[in-house]
């Protein structure tokens, strides 16, 4: 009945992004060795102007976009992003700053609600001033709880994420207490997901299977603890539980994000792929890139997958899982995501399990920046 | 249950709006979205921490010219409350 009122062209395109992720620059104040970011991030072009970042943000609204995350590196490091924010929440996206906290005075934060921005995420990276100060080779720890408090008294529900690895996870109790005293709504607790400076640190990083069992149950308790007070969210790391995750939900299905330096991309990590050309926001619509761009369509669907994931009974659900992993372990970017058990190359999986068990403490990381990015000069 | 005189409101963590390229109302939180069906929509588009429960399912009864609504949009908010989608302003 309806049907014939919605013109055919409508009926037939997929839908829009939901997401549009502006990762506005990769300069960042913080070090952290876990960073998704691409190893060389200080090989990527000059970043994108504001007027570039507003063509972008009304494109993808126009599309249906309706979440708006401002990321990087640290966006703060940008002095536009109230611009963006402004922008965005005009034009009814919901917007969303993924910051370190580092340069959020209160004027900016000031700014920044005056723009309209919704909501704050404000990444925790351990839970004392000794493990903060190492991991992100800075000093910034006395800084997030200051941040954590002027945000919350601007009447900002508290957000917080922090990634866990190997030499944060077993303060895990104390870090969700500290969430708790800060007055979180929302905690993220995200395993880390072994892309970029993370994959280089990979085995500094990985908790042992009974780091990981213990993390679960400590966040087990706090959750029947806190209840609805704060909400807990424990994101599973997919090389212990096997379980190979869709790309974003599905690669070219609700995504978008666009690079410092322009390039379209379905999943934030997707321009370490080989063969594949990325289209910079400059030259293309977003409509264009979404619907037409050969990179969205790539790996698209189910189509596309492998032998192993087509007689697979799961492939609606995890389409062959993560693009990058299967890329960054087997060389092939179309390869089953070796997390999988019945991929042929699970066994790189059990290797770095094994390694993961032995014993040992602090292993050496290389931390994330410009020197060590151009020093080493490759994506992961 | 909530008495009758406390007034449902969309929660802080929420916001509340029309999307037309869903052509459904969706309650947008951080990094995320709910799509609503219609009489969610309706419902929740009265909770604005002003009405009662009775005057809202009064108004959706005129509105929709429709009758016996109030067990529905009671079931209703209560989901919606544990969802924390609402809060009650009951002062």
């Amino acid at each position: 009945m309806d049907t014939l009122l919605v013109p055919p062209d409508a009926m037939q395109r997929r839908p829009g992004p939901l997401w549009l992720l502006a990762e506005v620059t990769y300069r960042c104040p913080l070090h952290c060795a876990f960073c998704y970011n691409p190893v060389d991030f200080a090989q990527a072009g000059p970043e994108l102007s504001t007027d570039d970042w507003l063509k972008v943000i009304r494109e993808a609204r126009a599309l249906g976009a309706a979440q708006f995350g401002i990321s990087g590196g640290e966006p703060l490091v940008r002095d536009d992003i109230e611009i963006l924010v402004r922008e965005a929440r005009q034009l009814g996206f919901y917007t969303n700053l993924i910051t370190s906290g580092v340069g959020l005075t209160e004027a900016r934060l000031a700014a920044l609600k005056d723009a309209g921005l919704d909501h704050i995420q404000l990444s925790f990276q351990d839970a004392t001033r000794e493990a903060n100060d190492l991991i992100t080779n800075t000093r910034t720890f006395d800084l997030k709880r200051k941040v954590a408090a002027m945000t919350k008294a601007a009447g900002y529900p508290t957000v917080i994420n922090c990634v866990l690895h190997r030499t944060n996870i077993d303060h895990l109790d104390r870090i969700i207490e500290m969430a708790a005293e800060i007055g979180a709504e929302y905690l993220e607790l995200a395993n880390t997901q072994y892309h970029g400076w993370a994959f280089l640190n990979r085995q500094a990083l990985m908790p042992s299977a009974a780091q990981l069992a213990e993390a679960e149950a400590v966040t087990e308790r706090w959750k029947a603890r806190l209840g609805k007070k704060m909400r807990i969210l424990f994101v599973t790391p997919d090389y212990q539980t096997k379980k190979p995750k869709k790309c974003m939900n599905g690669w070219g299905e609700v995504f978008l994000s666009v690079t410092p330096d322009g390039l379209a991309l379905p999943c934030h990590t997707a321009r370490m792929l080989p063969g594949l050309e990325f289209p910079d926001v400059r030259d293309h619509s977003i409509d264009w890139i979404w619907h037409e761009s050969p990179l969205f369509n790539r790996f698209r669907g189910t189509a596309w997958l492998p032998a192993t994931c087509q007689s697979c009974e799961d492939k609606d659900k995890d389409h062959g899982g993560c693009r990058c992993q299967a890329f960054m372990l087997t060389g092939d970017p179309g390869a089953t995501d070796p997390v999988c058990p019945k991929s042929p190359d699970h066994a790189l999986i059990d290797a770095a399990l094994a390694e993961a068990e032995k014993p040992g403490g602090a292993r050496p990381l290389v931390f994330r920046d410009p020197k060590n990015s151009t020093r080493l000069g490759r994506a992961f | 249950m909530t008495e009758n005189t406390a007034r449902p409101a969309i929660h802080r963590l929420f916001r509340f709006q029309w999307e037309p390229a869903q052509q459904a109302h969706v309650l947008l939180y951080p990094e995320g979205m709910v799509k609503l069906n219609q009489s969610a929509g309706e419902i929740l588009k009265r909770c604005d921490g002003a009405r009662t429960v009775p005057e809202i399912v009064a108004d959706l009864e005129t509105a929709f010219n429709a009758s016996g609504l109030a067990p529905e949009v009671e079931a209703f908010l209560e989901m919606a409350d544990a969802q924390n989608w609402i809060t009650w302003n009951t002062d």
